[in-house]
């Protein structure tokens, strides 16, 4: 995937996308002009990365019902001070008004902050962002954990891939029982191989003179595109005070 | 040969934590540029050795790397001094891209951005992979691996280069192409390995380990007539000198 979006320094989307959720969360539920708004911003720079839309829809969706499924409960509680409450006609059930606000604030407001982020990174690669994250002085701490995360999980899976494949190929798969004792051993190993990884890649680290401290990244200046880009937050923080 | 001793051993005795013995009162010396093997059975204690050239571990007994004594205060100066290539890439490569992977030494070692950038196009150039700057080391072969590994530690312009096993888990081309490569570097190298035409190829002295002892140090000239020691460790002698004349043929001559 290629574009203008994905070409752009790692540094400008992420301050860019950290701005529509922060003017997203710090909007008041009522400010639908502002929810739109920052809907039609996102959407344009999807169509701009050219990402097809009902891929990034599908992947805001899959992790929108664990927001759902817990906001989903509040209009149902009961408010010390009673408001407009909507019955059900059903076992005396009733909702609540203001809790049929705050499902909308939380679920608008998830939607909006979830696209930000998978509008990053399907644009940039893990490799950029860290990096960009890093340039913006990040706590050093989150990404160097992020950036062993990143090269080590796979590589842990490749591990659990083999050995699910050896185990397979012994014959796997007759009592439940039995398998569950296995899935642990497996398990078990599993972390056990990762701690001795662990120890080696310090050991490798520390060869290459490495004291606690990571080296710091190289930081390019912005180019004419990024400041563009940039120029997207005052636009973004005007309308939210205009129309809020 | 140069005269000037850079590795020192004496009396080194090792045990990991759970007690168990792997290397037991090993002498060693090695000249500046002198290129030695280190041969021995699985469990003979080679990586350990290896280990103890740049003070990642620290044994009973006397270690001096380049007239330093290996212990704490030293570490950071022989780690300058001394490259370690693992035997297992994926131990070593441990950054997102191939470019920060090789940078690590340089940045650690405290050298200007530009002086890094040289360095890594430099070291990537001599392990033949010019233009994988960006490549992430999950998506490179065993090969690129083993290379990106060797280019991480010549961007440090170390004096010692200690190479664990560097052709393991190589095809066969894989495996020329690497040992022509390192056959380029002019440091004093040590090389772990099982790759006996390797040894006759790259290195002019052996040293034998046998359960933690070191029961033989003798130049390859020596080491292919020896057939009762090469038999000893499992190879077939008859091979090793018909690869032997055959180097020697090619006029194939060691740096």
């Amino acid at each position: 995937m290629d574009s203008v979006v994905h070409r752009l320094d790692a540094r400008a989307k992420i301050i860019v996308f950290l701005t529509f959720i922060l003017v997203g969360v710090s909007t008041s539920p009522s400010s639908f002009p502002v929810f739109g708004l920052l809907a039609v911003g996102l959407v344009s720079i999807a169509l701009a990365a050219r990402l097809p839309l009902g891929h990034l829809g599908k992947k805001v969706l899959k992790t929108l019902p664990f927001v759902f499924f817990v906001a989903l409960s509040i209009p149902f509680m009961k408010r010390e001070g009673g408001g407009v409450e909507y019955s059900l006609g059903f076992r005396g059930m009733s909702i609540s008004q203001s809790g049929l606000w705050i499902l909308w604030n939380v679920l608008v407001k998830a939607s909006l902050s979830i696209f930000s982020i998978v509008l990053l990174y399907s644009t940039t690669p893990f490799p950029k962002l860290i990096k960009g994250m890093e340039e913006l002085h990040f706590p050093r701490i989150f990404t160097v954990l992020f950036s062993f995360m990143y090269r080590y999980s796979f590589i842990v899976i490749d591990e659990m891939q083999r050995m699910k494949r050896a185990r397979d190929s012994r014959g796997f798969g007759e009592k439940w029982l039995w398998q569950a004792k296995t899935i642990g051993h497996m398990i078990g190993t599993l972390f056990l191989r990762s701690f001795h990884r662990g120890e080696m890649v310090y050991r490798a680290m520390l060869s290459r003179g490495y004291d606690g401290t990571m080296p710091d990244a190289f930081a390019g200046p912005f180019g004419r595109r990024e400041i563009l880009f940039l120029s997207l937050i005052p636009i973004i923080i005007l309308l939210r005070i205009l129309f809020a | 040969m140069n005269a000037e001793k850079v590795i020192e051993i004496h009396g080194l005795s090792y045990r990991y934590p759970d007690g168990r013995s792997v290397l037991k009162e090993i002498d060693l010396e090695i000249h500046r540029r002198e290129s030695v093997a280190i041969l021995g059975p699985n469990g003979a204690g080679k990586s350990t050795l290896l280990y103890h050239l740049n003070g990642t571990l620290i044994g009973e007994g006397r270690v001096e790397i380049l007239g330093l004594l290996a212990e704490k205060k030293n570490l950071r100066e022989i780690r300058r001094r001394v490259g370690v290539v693992f035997q297992n890439p994926e131990d070593q490569l441990f950054c997102p891209t191939v470019f920060d992977d090789v940078a690590f030494g340089p940045l650690n070692l405290g050298l200007p951005p530009e002086e890094v950038k040289r360095r890594v196009a430099k070291a990537l150039e001599g392990v033949g992979l010019t233009g994988f700057e960006e490549r992430s080391a999950h998506h490179l072969s065993e090969g690129e691996k083993k290379r990106v590994a060797l280019a991480t530690i010549l961007a440090m312009d170390t004096e010692i280069l200690a190479l664990d096993e560097p052709t393991d888990n190589l095809d066969p081309a894989g495996s020329r192409s690497l040992v022509g490569r390192i056959r380029l570097i002019h440091q004093t190298k040590v090389i772990v390995t099982h790759h006996l035409p390797l040894v006759l190829e790259l290195c002019e002295r052996a040293v034998l380990l046998e359960e933690g002892k070191k029961i033989g140090d003798l130049s390859t000239d020596a080491l292919v007539k020896e057939r009762d020691l090469l038999e000893r460790f499992g190879f077939d002698a008859e091979l090793a000198q018909w690869w032997y004349g055959r180097m020697k043929q090619s006029g194939g001559s060691r740096p």
